[in-house]
Formats: structure tokens, sequence, C-alpha cells
């Protein structure tokens, strides 16, 4: 069965601040990241649509500890963010010193932009991910 | 299905960097099963084994292959269970149903594996391979990063100040470095406090060392029979009476339940039902203590206290030794240690530990019925068993 939205061009998208979802024909829900079904339904009658990049932070943490040839990454806030379209995502989060970062954050309106994971051995090339900035 | 049971159960003592092999660990921990059971390895029919990182911590792919060879049990099938945290629980979970099908009598179950020897930084990105590579994995996820953020989002959802959570899940980490300290066979046998657990260093906001388990080496190994085989081998058999396994994907699906982990709340509901039990009915329980917080998401997951209510059941001693449930005598993998591969079996060894009453200062007295709970990723498997004295 072919992808409605792989990986690749989902990668691609987001490389130009452009964040694609699936919306089910069946039930309505919105899919993101795609999957080769809807994420509610299991339905595969999906259009591919473009999201507004915007939502609210559910949760965050700041790494201090990090993975092997990431340390120059750190510290970094990872938040999870729900769009105002409904799936979450999880991205880094910019305009704030990481170490000052606290709860009060969450539940804070953000907008995304994106930034890129160049890609380690094992990584299988690069990857984006969404870099939000408050405000929205 | 016929009744199965587990007749023999071994481990090596969980460290830090290990001289021995990934296949040796097993080796041992295998023996002392197969021992304990009045075996040889020429009895056992099947291997599943337990191992997450083998390639990357040794260059040894396919272990399992070896270790039985290794063992003396030549040629016979032999595989690989790659659940993350969880893997040797999915073996175990896998070796019961061989056994309970009537396709083998005697079967060995286990894990293995030398996490520690790949040092922090190879350790951190390689437990991180549990995550999603291609949604998660690019914002620089860690699996302490992934409980550091469901600390957050329990603290909001409950409404509990984030200093009085902190402080709830010290106890979760000085509790397990309690019963630690009991157990030779654990990576840490020292007590900690509260002040040390809260002056740690800070490696996933809000989680701070002590709130983290180790990366460990170790192995650890269980016999099941038929329970025709078992009532010729032992007057103790530890009958498996209940099993669960669910899956999850990344944790971005899984928005409408986090803190709680869905694959949990299937996974257990399983095992109780297959049991005819519920959480009451536990004696002892041996769960995923990966991270403090990891601890309170799982007693209420597996339906120990209500959602919201664990952090103050620990406060008031509820998960310690004459409490409601006890919790990890063994140390968890906070103290006992977390060798991956190998942790679900090497909580079936302490629980059937615990049902033989051979536990020692740390026993619970009169333990009939146990439970282990095994967590492999970011929920992506969760495994319940639960056993019960056969005598």
């Amino acid at each position: 069965m072919e992808h409605k939205l792989s990986f690749k061009d989902y990668n691609e998208a987001l490389k130009q601040d452009k964040l694609l979802g699936l919306k089910c024909k069946q039930c309505g829900t919105i899919t993101v990241p795609p999957k080769i079904t809807c994420g509610q339904c299991a339905g595969t009658d999906m259009d591919v649509i473009e999201l507004s990049g915007k939502g609210e932070i559910q949760t965050f943490t700041t790494v201090f500890v990090p993975p092997e040839e990431r340390e120059a990454e750190a510290p970094y806030i990872i938040v999870l963010v729900q769009l105002d379209e409904g799936p979450w995502i999880m991205g880094n989060l910019a305009g704030i010193e990481p170490d000052k970062a606290t709860m009060e954050i969450m539940g804070k309106r953000v907008k995304m932009g994106h930034a890129v994971f160049a890609g380690d051995k094992y990584s299988d090339g690069d990857g984006a991910r969404p870099l939000f900035s408050f405000g929205a | 299905m016929r009744k199965v049971a587990v007749i023999g159960v071994g481990m090596t003592k969980f460290s830090g960097k290990q001289d021995k092999t990934c296949v040796e660990l097993f080796g041992e921990a295998a023996m002392d099963a197969i021992n304990e059971a009045n075996l040889k390895p020429k009895d056992i029919q099947a291997l599943f084994v337990g191992n997450v990182l083998g390639d990357f911590s040794e260059g040894q792919g396919q272990p399992q292959a070896f270790a039985a060879d290794y063992i003396g049990a030549f040629n016979v099938p032999a595989n690989k269970y790659e659940n993350a945290c969880a893997s040797a629980s999915a073996a175990a979970r896998d070796a019961f149903m061989w056994v309970a099908s009537g396709f083998y009598d005697v079967v060995l179950a286990g894990g293995t594996e030398t996490a520690a020897k790949m040092g922090t930084p190879l350790a951190t990105r390689t437990f991180a391979m549990g995550s999603d590579s291609r949604y998660e994995y690019p914002a620089g996820i860690t699996f302490p990063g992934v409980f550091a953020m469901l600390t957050h989002l329990y603290a909001k959802k409950h409404g509990i100040p984030l200093e009085k959570l902190k402080r709830q899940m010290a106890q979760v980490s000085v509790n397990s470095h309690y019963y630690g300290a009991l157990n030779p066979k654990a990576h840490f046998q020292k007590e900690i406090t509260m002040d040390k657990v809260l002056d740690g260093f800070m490696v996933c906001q809000p989680l701070q060392l002590l709130d983290c388990c180790p990366f460990s080496d170790g192995a650890s190994a269980i016999v099941l029979a038929s329970e025709e085989k078992a009532k010729k081998l032992t007057d103790k058999p530890v009958y498996v009476v209940g099993i669960g396994q669910a899956s999850a994907g990344n944790l971005l699906s899984q928005k409408d339940y986090l803190p709680r982990l869905r694959s949990r709340e299937l996974s257990a509901k399983q095992a109780y039902d297959m049991a005819g039990l519920s959480p009451k009915d536990i004696d002892v329980c041996e769960l995923h203590d990966c991270f403090s917080i990891a601890t309170i998401i799982a007693l209420e997951g597996l339906g120990f206290f209500e959602f919201g209510k664990a952090s103050e059941a620990v406060e008031r001693g509820e998960t310690k030794i004459g409490g409601k449930i006890p919790v990890n005598p063994s140390g968890g993998l906070k103290s006992k240690g977390h060798p991956i591969g190998a942790t679900g079996t090497a909580q079936v060894y302490d629980i059937v530990k615990q049902l033989r009453g051979e536990c020692g200062e740390r026993q619970v007295e009169g333990a009939k019925t146990g439970m282990t709970d095994t967590l492999g990723g970011d929920g992506g498997t969760i495994v319940n068993l639960i056993l019960k004295r056969g005598w």
C-alpha cells in the first residue's frame, strides 16, 4: 500500500517550516506525525493537510545529560505541544534560558519554526523537528 | 492450556562494568536456574533470551544461540527478544505460551545485558533508540527526558506542587536503597537519604541523579516446566497464573492518556483476568521503577492506588513491607540495578524467592501471590506476570 505521507516528505516539508499531517475522511481525526493509517480509527482514506504549527505547551523537560554526539546542544528544552488542530508533537523550545524553565511555561502559547538534527552514524540521515517560540 | 510453573531461578549479581561477556553472564544465571531445578542442560528444550544492546556493547549479535551452546543445551531453538527494558519479560511470556500449549515441557527464559560497559554517552544514545527515531529523537529525547516530562504532567494533572511531589519521589528512591542494601545481588548496597536525592545533579529537569536507575551489567534466568514435570522435580513449584502484554506507539500517540500508560492498564487487566485476581490479592510486587516517578505511575496503573494518590501512599509507607502493597523489596531497578535485557526475569527471580520465603530480612511474611511489571521504552511494551505459590 502506498503512503499518503512518508517520513521523507514530512521531513522535507518541516525543513520549510511547513507542518504536514493527515486528515481522515472517515472520522475527521488529524494524525501527526504521519502513519499509514488514521491514528484514531485505522482508516486508510486520508488527505494530506498543512497544520498551523500553533499550539500550547503541555509539558517539558530540560535535558542536562545528552546522548552521545549531542553534547554541544545541552542543556536544551524538549516540549510536548498540543497543536490547535488537536495532535501532540515533540520539539524544542527557544526564547528562554534552558536552566530557567519551570512549570510556569506549561499552558503557554507557542508557534513553530524548525531545527535540523544533522544525524549521527545510527540515524539514517537527518531529521527536522519543530523549534517552538513563545507567542501565537 | 496446561499449567506452567517456575521450577528454578538464577541471577548474577547486578553491577557496573563487568569483565565478563553477556554470554558468560547469561551462562552463570542459566546454570544456577537449571541446577536449582534439578535438571541438566540437555533437558532444556528451547531458550527465550532478552537482550537489547549486545551488538553495541560487545559487537555481539544473536547471543541467544551462543548462550544455548555455552551452557550445553546443544542445538536447541534459541530466540532473542528485544522489547527494550521489558525484553526478558516478553521472553518469559512467550516461553510460558510454548509450555502451556503443550509443545515443550521444559524451557529456559531469561535475559542478559552489559549496558554499563558502554559508558553513559553511548548508553544514553542507545537507550534512546527505544523512542521513535524519526519523530522523537531529533528533538534530543532521552529516557530520563520522557519521565521528566511525565513528572511535570503528573504534578499539573493532580494539582500536586512540584516541590512536594519531588520529596515523595525521593522517598521512592530512599525505599529502594533501603531494600537494596539488604540484597547481596544488588548493584548498589547502600542506603541513601532524602537530602542526598534532592542534592543530586540534574539529569533532566526535574529528575536528579538518584531519581534515576543506573546502567547495569547482569543476567537472569528461569526454568519453566509443565505442571506434570514440575511436580516430579520440585516440592515448591511457583505457578504462572496470569500473563499480560500490550504495546503502544510513540509518546505523541499516547496523548489522550498521559501521564497514565494505557499499555500497562491493558496488560495488567489481562493478567488479573486470567488469574481471576484483583490488585488486593497481590502480596508483593516487583515493578518497573526506572525513575522515581515511574513507580508512582505504575502503582496507579496496576490498580494498587487511585490515580493521583500513589505519591501520598509512598510517603505514608504503604509501599514498604508491612504496608498495603510491598513494592520492590529487592531494591528494584533503582538499587538492585537495571541490565535492561535481564530485568524482567530478575523480577521473576525475586518474586519466586519471596513466595518461597527465602528473602531473609527483606521477606514479605507469608507472601503467596506476587506480580511483576516491566515497561519497555515510553510504554511501547508492558508485560505483567502474576505468580502463585504451588504448595
